[in-house]
């Protein structure tokens, strides 16, 4: 092995990739010092950035000064065999002790491990939840029910005077505060401005509706309060509150649900029942 | 040396020298558009790697906790495990945020990565005969990545991310008749159910990287047996492939690039924050962000939502809501479309023979027509999907810009689409090198029918039998053979890859990468191929820049001294002089 020497690029190149390496190596080292100091996230990354950086750039010019590039070929044989070959290959499959000659057995065979395969998918079953009744039933109810008192997110109990005008009040039934479809919202609005009557009925323009958007189940949390409208910040569909909770604008295609309220003997609202369509997102149901 | 034994041991048992001989010689293209799916490769490796780190400290559990630790906003509140342990991994774990920043960064430039290297794919045609299984499972790992994707970035548990579950939850219930229980079936009970989060941990750190290994695995052992495919160029043929091999000059460069992709997901995970779910607070019911954005990668699926009108119909009573279209039609036909692609192509041009030389894109202008287009539709579905926030930056009526949107979304990517397809025509009968080279009249022309180019024949092979100037030249190497193979009018000379032990052999692989190319024994090796023009010029440009910023600093220096020898504080120029040093010195030096 007689050992050329390198020309003076070549020098240049190895000093310049030996740099590199060590620039990384006190990236690693900086990284290392960093965390242990609690220094930072930001510090941590460009630590760790200039050491695979160091790295990359390394290696690039180990790989562009070198190393040659291209220049060489390579042979690309296809893919078809030659007859011969298939043929080879084939009789192999069609020799007479070979399984695939059996077709009946090959049937019993194929039928048992479908049988099997169905088996296996019994177990899924036990991804469902074994006690509901069937998904859209349980998707329609909620725990809104007739006596079911409204609080606020706090579990507080909901008086008629609690519902300022001018804003929106998330309300929750008693003892459900985290369940899915069951966050509503109050206002309180003018009567005389209804263009159309609320689902749900109102108080005195005290108006409970769903907080779900029909379209794809966001809260409705935006309340333009001059307007009357509620607007879901996920798609921008808007509910104009004056005319029954009727989507205006946006891809919603369905009213808010209302919900029928009263006041209690206690003197806290409470649900007369369940909202009067299913809140939220809409599915394959009959209404 | 403890390596020589070692290597020994292990051949003496596996006999791996052979095949470890003809691996090192693969040949790779030297083109920069095969780099794409290598980053999209060592973006899955960063995943793997920050992620399990991830997994050591995130608790998949949507139980009460109190968060206790040194975000003070939070500090004392009950929310759930995997959002308690979110921040505490952000906040109280030392390179927590880095890693976790990472981690989502290398989510992001994945799927960036695998969509820029299947747009190459499609526009060079590289799915054709063989090469359909890859294009299939390419776009299976897509499809899967999507789904990881929105799994991870679902499990924290934080409010934003809860919104995107419930929207996904209520696009898969607005499937007609099975669309409840399969939501059913994955949350195990209506949403938000405690099951969720488990089942999405187990389904982003188990069963879809299992699934993603063994399609990556799958996707490189074809990639290795079918060899590359490559662009048409001289002494490139159907029958060969044309680049460097992989040990060494591959094998340093693909390492560059991992080394680069880390660096650059680290300098961005530590930089610029991402998801930072302690300001977007814990999931509750009743409670929404605005703005709400999802991830890039979904984003199409969201403009979508955003921009599909209020439509819904019965069947017989029964409910099918308006997100069943931008939704379930729209994604299932987007990826039946890339599925089916090289099928139905390969229906309409009739073409089935294999290919190993790549379409220049301008060869298919239809192909980069529907391309063009199609990519056209999604980027506008994108932007569709920050409508709330353009309409605030531009101070317009959100809903003209969704009434603009729902238009533009439909003719920006016909516009865009013809208009390719006109570049395309005008680009392949002009035959003009760039898009600078076309002239007025080649785009009138193209507006025009013209002769019909058979598909999959654009660029028929010269005879093999009568290629003037061309040749191989065999030589013996001790025992073994090698060949080139020379092109006297290009100046170019190709080496074999490896070399042969029999003169046979070293015809028989001639032969089959240069099909009737003459053949012709030679003394001994050739002398090195002289460096190619451009890199002369390029060193030639780079030793007189280099002496001559040499030369400038050495003025400027004695310039400095002279200024220190004889102060002159009242020259402004002088006194601002230092900081310019400052500046020039670093270029100086040689």
């Amino acid at each position: 092995m007689s050992r050329r020497t390198p020309s003076k690029a070549e020098r240049v190149a190895s000093r310049r990739i030996a740099g590199a390496f060590l620039v990384s190596a006190a990236g690693a080292v900086g990284f290392a010092v960093t965390y242990g100091l609690n220094g930072g996230t930001q510090w941590e990354g460009v630590c760790l950035a200039v050491a695979f950086a160091g790295l990359a750039v390394g290696l690039a010019v180990w790989s562009r000064r070198l190393v040659p590039t291209g220049g060489y070929v390579e042979e690309h044989e296809g893919f078809t065999p030659p007859p011969a070959e298939q043929a080879m290959t084939a009789a192999v499959f069609r020799a007479p002790e070979s399984p695939t000659r059996r077709w009946g057995l090959l049937g019993a065979l194929g039928f048992a491990l479908t049988a099997l395969g169905v088996a296996a998918l019994f177990p899924l079953r036990s991804l469902l939840p074994w006690d509901r009744q069937r998904p859209a039933r349980s998707l329609k109810n909620t725990p809104w029910g007739p006596g079911v008192r409204l609080v606020d997110d706090q579990g507080r109990p909901l008086r008629p005077d609690g519902v300022p005008a001018d804003t929106m009040v998330a309300v929750f039934p008693e003892g459900s505060i985290d369940v899915g479809d069951a966050p509503a919202f109050a206002v309180r609005l003018n009567p005389e401005r209804f263009i159309r009557q609320p689902a749900g009925g109102h108080l005195g323009g005290l108006v409970v509706w769903s907080l779900l958007c029909t379209h794809a189940g966001c809260p409705v949390r935006l309340y333009l309060k001059g307007a009357a409208r509620v607007l879901c910040p996920c798609h921008q569909s808007s509910f104009d509150l004056l005319a029954g909770a009727r989507p205006i604008a946006g891809p919603a295609a369905r009213p808010l649900p209302g919900l029928p309220i009263e006041v209690g003997p206690d003197g806290f609202l409470r649900a007369t029942g369940d909202f009067t369509a299913p809140p939220g997102a809409g599915f394959w149901s009959r209404r | 040396m403890i390596m020589r034994p070692l290597a020994r041991a292990l051949d003496d048992r596996l006999r791996l020298s052979p095949i470890t001989r003809r691996a090192l010689a693969k040949i790779f293209p030297d083109h920069w558009s095969f780099m794409l799916g290598e980053i999209a490769l060592y973006s899955f490796i960063t995943l793997i790697l920050t992620g399990v780190y991830l997994t050591l400290f995130f608790d998949a559990s949507s139980a009460d906790r109190v968060y206790h630790g040194s975000y003070a906003p939070l500090d004392g509140t009950t929310t759930s495990a995997a959002y308690a342990s979110t921040v505490r991994l952000s906040w109280d774990v030392r390179a927590g945020l880095l890693i976790r920043q990472t981690h989502h960064w290398a989510a992001l430039a994945f799927v960036a990565a695998i969509v820029l290297h299947l747009s190459r794919i499609f526009f060079t045609g590289a799915f054709r005969k063989p090469r359909e299984i890859n294009w299939l499972i390419g776009v299976t790992m897509l499809a899967l990545a999507l789904a990881n994707g929105f799994t991870g970035y679902s499990m924290p548990d934080d409010l934003l991310s809860g919104l995107g579950l419930r929207i996904l939850t209520s696009v898969v219930e607005s499937i007609p008749v099975i669309g409840t229980w399969l939501v059913t079936l994955a949350l195990g009970g209506e949403f938000p159910s405690d099951d969720m989060i488990p089942r999405m941990f187990i389904t982003h750190v188990l069963l879809v990287p299992a699934v993603l290994v063994a399609l990556v695995s799958l996707h490189l052992g074809i990639l290795v047996r079918q060899k590359h495919s490559q662009f048409p160029g001289p002494g490139r043929t159907e029958h060969n492939v044309v680049g460097s091999r992989l040990w060494p000059g591959y094998t340093l460069r693909t390492l560059a690039l991992f080394a680069w992709v880390l660096a650059v997901l680290f300098a961005l995970g530590g930089l610029v924050q991402i998801n930072p779910v302690w300001l977007y607070g814990p999931f509750a019911p009743a409670e929404s962000t605005s703005p709400a954005q999802p991830d890039w990668y979904i984003a199409w699926g969201d403009g979508a939502l955003r921009l599909f009108p209020a439509w819904e119909f019965r069947i017989a009573g029964y409910l099918v809501p308006a997100p069943f279209f931008p939704g379930v039609v729209l994604g299932g036909l987007s990826f039946a479309a890339l599925y089916l692609w090289p099928f139905i192509e390969r229906w309409r041009t009739g073409d089935h023979q294999p290919h190993q030389l790549l379409d220049r894109p301008r060869n298919h202008p239809v192909r980069l027509g529907i391309g063009v287009g199609a990519l056209t539709f999604y980027v506008a579905l994108v932007v569709a999907a920050g409508d709330d926030i353009l309409a605030r930056l531009l101070r317009v009526p959100l809903y003209d810009l969704l009434a603009l949107f729902r238009v533009l979304v439909l003719v920006l990517p016909i516009l865009a689409g013809i208009l390719a397809f006109l570049i395309a025509r005008a680009l392949r009968r002009s035959e003009a090198a760039s898009l600078g080279g076309l002239t007025r009249a080649d785009l009138r022309q193209a507006t025009r029918p013209g002769p019909r180019h058979p598909v999959g024949e654009d660029e028929p092979e010269a005879p093999t039998l009568h290629r003037p100037g061309e040749r191989i030249e065999l030589w013996p190497e001790g025992e073994l053979w090698r060949w080139r193979y020379r092109n006297e009018a290009g100046q170019l000379t190709l080496t074999n890859n490896r070399a042969v032990t029999s003169e046979e052999e070293a015809v028989e692989t001639a032969g089959l990468a240069y099909p009737g190319v003459d053949r012709i024994v030679v003394p001994g090796p050739p002398p090195p191929p002289p460096p190619g023009r451009m890199r002369t010029a390029l060193r030639r440009w780079s030793r007189a820049a280099a002496a001559a910023s040499l030369l400038v600093s050495l003025l400027l220096e004695r310039r400095r001294r002279g200024g220190d020898q004889g102060p002159q504080p009242s020259d402004p120029a002088e006194s601002g002089s230092p900081t310019a040093d400052e500046h020039v010195r670093p270029g100086g030096r040689p």
